[in-house]
């Protein structure tokens, strides 16, 4: 199997699934000519031209509009936000029209579009361009939400949203862009709603998603030294969520730790946990710890921002505690 | 370019159609008056609920715009569309059974009033956000051009959608990418309360047209040919691979904003000018001054019309309502859990 990265295996799927099917497009502000402002759409203008990748102007909301306008026309429109922050702007053709369309109409329209954006900190980029928006989507019925954290996860996460017939909102971490992983080459596809359990382990359960598997895989292994063995759980997709591979581990060690880079206060780990005091109380040591970011503004400051995004020390601090 | 308005268009419009072609736009526009005036009614007496917007007053925009249309192009909408769904050909019954929440309605009951969809006859809905179908209307305009089918797509939303963010965004990439889209804003002078002349500082609407490089035109809203006339000219052009167009066309509602609304911003004397400008008598005495024996053909259309309303109210009452398995249905459109 190839070794490529998140950004190549998104490459990968696009580029494939643009082959497969006549009705997919992508459009977003630099996707064509720029190749993409994280270079994920890299050379897919040369090869499907303008009508299929198509640069838009910098309108979000009409963008992500026009996006849901057409798929419900019979296309299959991959939408690139820059990033999500910028998705901000588009909110209301997210929440008031995408989400609502199949509901409202009694069934009777389907909205399969998919909503890609960058997302994330730690690169210095302040306030407004380092935030980790998966609860916001979390909380709106009619969504799905994916957030891959590997290579593999990416090309087959990737391929199935594009393929649904709901609207998803495919979340990536600006920090993963570079990761090298192995990907299946070819027809790889990953259903939604499958947690995969990265690391097994019988003391306590780590739950997460995105980059902060990363953060809890080395946070596992620190804690093998002082003779923790911890289970790591990559959730994969939050809407659909596995709650069942999470409870099951619950059950097993006893101990739960949900780790997300969103703000601590209704982070999407607030659910996670919610969920695990419901189906698993009985089971339950101890409370269920949540390590995420603090709830402040992102700072510009190097050393101030890597206070308060979440990262393996706090993981392995907050296993302590539940020890 | 902001054109002229064109004063002989609706007048050269009624020598092209047939008195039978008249009497349908005449069927269509008291269809939807008779249909808001019954809701009305059933609103009052508690049958229907929550927000609604009636279009009384405004039918000949939705019907004259429709009329140029062909069944295949798409019509976008907002929550005061009712006028629009009926004159694309929706069934009135399926429209009072959704407005009376009912599961034989448009949209299972789910919709209501402001939520009516009709893929059938490609009215692809009532949105109730401001300015929120423009962009649809773009993307569907977007898929019409993607396909290389020669469908149109015609959006209407009021005065009070000129400020949003999103008129302006989806005139602009529509006009970049020549998408065929016909952008109707019905003025009818108020947003909610707020007169148009407090809202948008280019208050002669149609002159937007012109920043965003697209035909705009003002119509008279009253004249169902003359709007006719008009969105006629701008299907064709779009059509043609031409681009989209402006059209403004000057209406009035008779009745407030919604039903909760007594329109006590406005005066009496307004709305009389505007009532001695209602488009059904317009049409009415343009087709009796060329055949006065026309009359007892517009008698019958009446009479039928007062059948349908009818029949869809004892429809609507009649039909069930959603069971309360429907409530997590629809939510998506496969269930994975």
């Amino acid at each position: 199997m190839a070794q490529i990265t998140y950004r190549e295996a998104l490459n990968q799927a696009l580029h494939e699934e643009l082959e497969r099917d006549e009705r997919v497009f992508i459009m977003g502000e630099e996707v064509g000519y720029f190749g993409g402002a994280f270079k994920v759409t890299d050379g897919l203008l040369a090869i499907f031209g303008e009508k299929r990748v198509r640069d838009t102007p910098i309108s979000e909301l009409t963008i992500v509009g026009a996006g849901i306008g057409a798929a419900m026309g019979g296309l299959k429109p991959i939408v690139e936000l820059m990033t999500i922050n910028f998705g901000l702007l588009a909110m209301d053709q997210i929440v008031n029209h995408a989400a609502k369309i199949h509901y409202m109409f009694g069934g009777h329209a389907k909205v399969p579009i998919v909503i890609r954006a960058p997302q994330g900190g730690g690169h210095q980029l302040g306030a407004q361009h380092s935030q980790s928006l998966e609860a916001y989507f979390l909380h709106c019925p009619g969504l799905r939400v994916v957030i891959p954290a590997t290579p593999a996860d990416a090309k087959g996460l990737l391929k199935t949203a594009i393929r649904e017939d709901d609207p998803v909102i495919f979340l990536e971490h600006e920090s993963l862009y570079g990761m090298k992983g192995e990907v299946p080459e070819g027809e790889y596809m990953i259903p939604l709603g499958r947690a995969n359990v990265m690391r097994e382990g019988k003391d306590v359960t780590i739950v997460s998603y995105s980059k902060c598997v990363y953060d809890a895989l080395r946070a596992a292994e620190a804690l093998e030294n002082e003779g923790v063995d911890a289970e790591v759980v990559d959730l994969r997709t939050l809407n659909p969520l596995d709650i069942n591979t999470v409870v099951e581990s619950v059950r097993k060690t006893g101990k739960a730790i949900v780790v997300y880079e969103g703000w601590r206060t209704g982070g999407a780990g607030a659910e996670i946990a919610a969920q695990i005091y419901e189906a698993a109380f009985d089971s339950l040591d101890a409370p269920v710890e949540r390590v995420a970011t603090l709830d402040t503004p992102m700072p510009y400051n190097k050393k101030l921002e890597h206070a308060a995004l979440p990262s393996a020390d706090q993981i392995v601090r907050a296993a302590e505690r539940l020890a | 370019m902001a054109l002229e308005r064109d004063k002989h268009a609706a007048e050269r419009a009624r020598l092209t159609l047939g008195e039978g072609e008249l009497g349908e736009l005449y069927r269509r526009m008291v269809l939807i008056r008779r249909f808001e005036d019954k809701v009305a009614e059933m609103y009052s007496r508690g049958k229907i609920t929550g927000f609604c917007h009636l279009y009384a007053g405004e039918e000949g925009v939705a019907v004259g715009a429709i009329y140029a249309l062909y069944d295949k192009d798409y019509v976008v909408s907002t929550y005061r569309e009712h006028g629009h769904c009926l004159a694309k050909g929706a069934s009135a019954r399926s429209v009072m059974a959704e407005l009376f929440g009912k599961v034989t309605g448009l949209s299972r009951g789910h919709g209501g009033s402001m939520h009516l969809f009709d893929q059938t006859v490609r009215f692809m809905g009532g949105y109730a956000i401001v300015g929120g179908g423009l962009p649809l209307a773009v993307g569907l305009g977007l898929s019409c051009q993607y396909k290389e089918e020669p469908e149109v797509v015609c959006c209407f939303f009021g005065d009070g959608a000129l400020p949003q963010g999103a008129f302006h965004e989806s005139l602009n990439i529509a006009s970049l990418w020549k998408l065929p889209v016909i952008f109707i804003c019905e003025n009818n002078f108020y947003g909610m309360g707020t007169m148009v002349q407090n809202a948008v500082s280019q208050e002669e609407l149609y002159h937007f047209a012109e920043s965003y490089k697209m035909p705009g035109v003002r119509v008279d809203g009253q004249d169902v040919l003359e709007v006719y006339a008009a969105v006629t000219e701008a299907a064709t052009r779009a059509r043609e691979g031409d681009g989209p167009s402006l059209i403004e066309a000057v209406t009035y509602r008779y009745r407030g904003h919604s039903m909760s609304d007594p329109a006590e911003y406005r005066s009496k004397r307004e709305e009389r000018i505007w009532q001695e400008r209602d488009p059904i008598k317009n049409l009415r005495r343009r087709m009796m001054q060329a055949n006065p024996g026309a009359e007892a053909r517009l008698e019958t259309i009446d009479r039928e019309v007062s059948e349908v309303i009818d029949d869809a109210v004892r429809f609507a009452d009649e039909s069930p309502e959603p069971g309360l398995e429907e409530l997590g249905k629809y939510v998506y459109s496969s269930e994975q859990e």
